[in-house]
């Protein structure tokens, strides 16, 4: 008892624990969260010239078509995209569905792999 | 002897449900939005005509008070796991509480002016 007690608290020194899969995919949750909505008003913005005057409109296509407002967008549109994916994720997990190890592993490079696809995806169709 | 059980204020339950339940639906709509969206036929017109609609404004304001609330809870949770100082973290929740809120008018602004 004593000998644990003078090792506590234990701090975990991020850089040299290895983080599992299934830790990184919800680390991921957070900071993309996190980065929709540090974005958010720059999307109300947009959602709001493109709902304004036609003029507005022609200016929200010239904002959303330079390089590299298309590129924070991509960048977003993973966020949404992963976050989405996690939120199934968890909600599944919630009610007790694909909680064995295996499972949640598989489950976790599931949500990886479709919101970079989707991503891929839309990327190329939308630009 | 007392017999007391310590349960806590409860709001982490409530929170937990609130969070689910946002996250339903922004999924519904987000599904919904992808069919309506490239059936509106893009462009100025179809653009304004859609999100003018009565249903998707209806849904779009759900929407909106869905995805503020949802990011209310998850970002006080950044804080409260990150900031320590108590000072620093309750300033950090009335921003975040006062920024959502202005999100939430500016945006549902935007949909009734159509």
């Amino acid at each position: 008892m004593s000998e644990i007690a003078k090792r506590r608290p234990k701090y975990l020194n991020l850089f040299e624990i290895k983080l599992p899969l299934p830790g990184w995919v919800s680390i991921l949750h957070r900071v993309s969260g996190a980065g929709l909505f540090v974005m958010l008003p720059g999307l109300i913005w947009l959602l709001g010239l493109s709902l304004g005057s036609p003029e507005n409109f022609e200016t929200f296509k010239a904002v959303v078509g330079h390089p590299l407002v298309k590129l924070v967008l991509l960048g977003l549109m993973w966020a949404y995209l992963h976050h989405f994916c996690m939120g199934i994720r968890i909600l599944l997990l919630d009610m007790h569905i694909g909680i064995e190890k295996a499972q949640a592993r598989a489950s976790a490079i599931a949500v990886l792999v479709v919101s970079l696809a989707l991503t891929a995806i839309l990327g190329v169709k939308l630009w | 002897m007392v017999n007391r059980v310590v349960v806590g204020a409860h709001y982490g339950l409530k929170d937990w449900l609130a969070q689910r339940i946002t996250a339903g639906v922004m999924v519904v709509y987000t599904l919904l939005m992808a069919v309506l969206v490239p059936l509106s036929g893009g462009g100025y017109e179809g653009w304004h005509a859609l999100m003018g609609h009565q249903f998707v404004r209806f849904i779009s304001f759900i929407f909106i008070l869905s995805l503020c609330y949802h990011a209310w809870v998850g970002i006080r949770d950044i804080w409260m796991d990150y900031i320590n100082p108590t000072a620093l973290r309750l300033a950090l929740h009335v921003l975040t509480l006062l920024a959502l809120v202005g999100y939430a008018g500016w945006a549902i602004q935007i949909l009734w002016r159509l």
